[in-house]
């Protein structure tokens, strides 16, 4: 009954097409000897990517990135391992309320939450700069975070961690050598997947990071100049790649040792 | 003393349970409630000059937001952009999480790996992808002029709010994938069978069992869409030019050049709100028709 729709399958080729072919874009151009986006291409040159290399304040940029992506997500991962073993374990009286809460930064419009901590950082009478930018990334990648750790967490089995309280373990013990080894794929999975939304988030860090640029605030500030616009397109083609590679790598952890039945459980994704 | 403690906390779940979520409450409380409620109080401040800022409580700020023709043009319009962002991505996004969830057999996940991976990479790069592509010496009016269909750019593909529906659509169509496809691939394949025998044509089988029973997915869908793109500053400010300019634009200058605090408080809670109202109706009416439709 269900065997084949060729109307479907078409439409989903050609829906496939229109979500590649604009990123696709960015990394062709990349290679493309000449300033301006236009067709026809001109010719395969490696010189954007040799400015690229070469641009410090890009590579000061790219640090800001990194330290922010890593302590948010370091910071995000362990708050919401947390939450999600209280979710997964305990019949938690308010339950919908408060797992309401934690998901709301994921929700609520980015640009309400930037300006919020703006009116509260600049009325506490500090500077702006990356320390609001990674509290307010750590406040967006929790709910995220959360959910990539339920969905796993809610596959396990209880008897392994009831076997290991049984067998003298505390409850610390039970957590670090039962719980945790057992959630790491998918720990390692937050860690990834989190990094990946800090790298690129831009509202937060428009708002909230005042001089210190971060990777994603560089690219919007070099788009301007059509002359810098090429090694911008460089840098794109290099992110796009990389964190594609990151995403799958991390998508295959998730599943990784999961019954083969809840393969197909993409809960948080 | 401790003795005390440690026996409360080993009988009772809820303690337990609470410790363990008191990090992420403790986040939510500091970094997103405390702020939004001094932001609600800002909006009722008056700003006069660059640093000073009169606390005199005052509802001005609103009155000032309402007689000005401009906020609630912008404010509508953001509404407006919104909703067509959201029927955009339903309806193109439907079809496709209805053929992985009942006609793909093998490597599903493969499927929804592939529709989702473009949407890590950067949202700045998808949305000036667009931007090459519709703008006035663009991908599509570049390759139409050396084609030789067309002598001078089209100029309405670029700077309308065509164009940010358009992006947007592309951008978010992931979240209506994901809890499109959820939804769909539930749905138990024994009741579909019973629909046929009881004589429903395909057509009437997707109206009254499978559309119904996909419902929570679409709510889903509608909530993660329409509620954050309100408020997108990216795409209006790359691809939307005049017309396109929606309010986070505005709030943006309010709290950067304008230096209008109150003022731009004062918008960011009136977009809340009305996001929550819009979102709470477009609940109320869906539950509303799956009730009916069950």
């Amino acid at each position: 009954m269900y065997n084949k729709n060729n109307i479907l399958f078409f439409y989903a080729i050609v829906y496939f097409a229109f979500l590649y072919l604009p990123v696709m874009l960015l990394p062709v151009f990349s290679f493309n000897d000449a300033i301006h986006m236009v067709f026809p291409l001109k010719g395969f040159t490696l010189k954007w990517y040799d400015q690229m290399i070469h641009s410090s304040r890009l590579h000061r940029a790219l640090m800001n990135s990194v330290k922010v992506g890593v302590i948010a997500s370091i910071f995000s991962t362990f708050i919401a391992l947390l939450a999600a073993k209280a979710f997964t374990k305990y019949k938690v009286k308010l339950r919908q309320l408060s797992y309401g809460a934690i998901l709301l930064p994921f929700v609520i419009p980015e640009i309400i939450i930037a300006v919020s901590l703006i009116v509260l950082w600049t009325g506490m009478g500090l500077q702006l700069g990356l320390v609001p930018v990674t509290i307010s990334h750590i406040l967006f990648c929790t709910p995220f975070c959360m959910l990539v750790l339920i969905s796993r967490m809610e596959g396990f089995d209880r008897n392994l961690e009831e076997a290991a309280m049984d067998l003298g373990e505390n409850a610390w013990g039970t957590f670090w050598r039962v719980t945790f080894p057992l959630a790491l794929p998918a720990i390692v999975a937050s860690l990834l997947l989190s990094f990946v939304i800090s790298f690129d988030e831009f509202i937060l860090a428009f708002f909230l990071s005042s001089q210190d640029q971060t990777l994603p605030l560089y690219m919007w500030g070099q788009l301007r100049f059509p002359k810098k616009l090429p090694h911008v397109l460089a840098l794109g083609a290099v992110i796009i790649v990389a964190t594609s590679i990151i995403v799958m790598l991390a998508y295959w952890l998730r599943n990784l040792g999961s019954p083969s039945d809840k393969k197909s459980n993409i809960g948080g994704i | 003393m401790i003795r005390f403690w440690q026996k409360i906390y080993a009988k009772n779940d809820n303690v337990k349970a609470y410790s363990l979520l008191l990090p992420a409450l403790i986040l939510v409380i500091l970094a997103m409630a405390s702020p939004m409620l001094l932001t609600v109080v800002t909006s009722f401040h008056t700003q006069v000059s660059m640093m000073e800022i009169d606390t005199t409580l005052t509802l001005d700020r609103y009155k000032d937001f309402f007689s000005k023709p401009v906020y609630t043009m912008l404010l509508v319009r953001s509404i407006k952009i919104s909703f067509f962002v959201t029927l955009v991505t339903l309806i193109t996004t439907y079809p496709l999480a209805y053929y992985i969830a009942f006609y793909v057999k093998k490597n599903k996940m493969l499927w929804i790996v592939l529709m989702t991976l473009p949407f890590w990479t950067s949202y700045l790069l998808r949305v000036f992808s667009w931007k090459v592509i519709l703008g006035h010496k663009g991908v599509i009016n570049s390759a139409l002029m050396v084609s030789g269909m067309i002598s001078e750019p089209l100029s309405f593909l670029i700077y309308s709010q065509t164009a940010v529906v358009l992006t947007l659509a592309h951008a978010w169509a992931a979240f209506a994938i994901l809890p499109l496809y959820v939804s769909l691939d539930k749905i138990d394949k024994s009741l579909l069978e019973a629909s046929y025998d009881l004589g429903n044509t395909k057509l009437e089988t997707f109206w009254r069992v499978t559309f119904p029973l996909s419902l929570p997915g679409v709510i889903g869908a509608i909530l993660i869409i329409f509620i954050p793109t309100v408020g997108d500053y990216v795409t209006p400010q790359l691809v939307g030019g005049t017309d396109g300019r929606m309010l986070s634009n505005m709030i943006q200058s309010l709290f950067g050049r304008a230096n209008n605090f109150p003022l731009g408080a004062a918008s960011a809670v009136l977009m809340l709100l009305s996001v929550s109202f819009v979102a709470v109706v477009v609940t109320y009416i869906t539950r509303k028709v799956s009730l009916r439709m069950s």
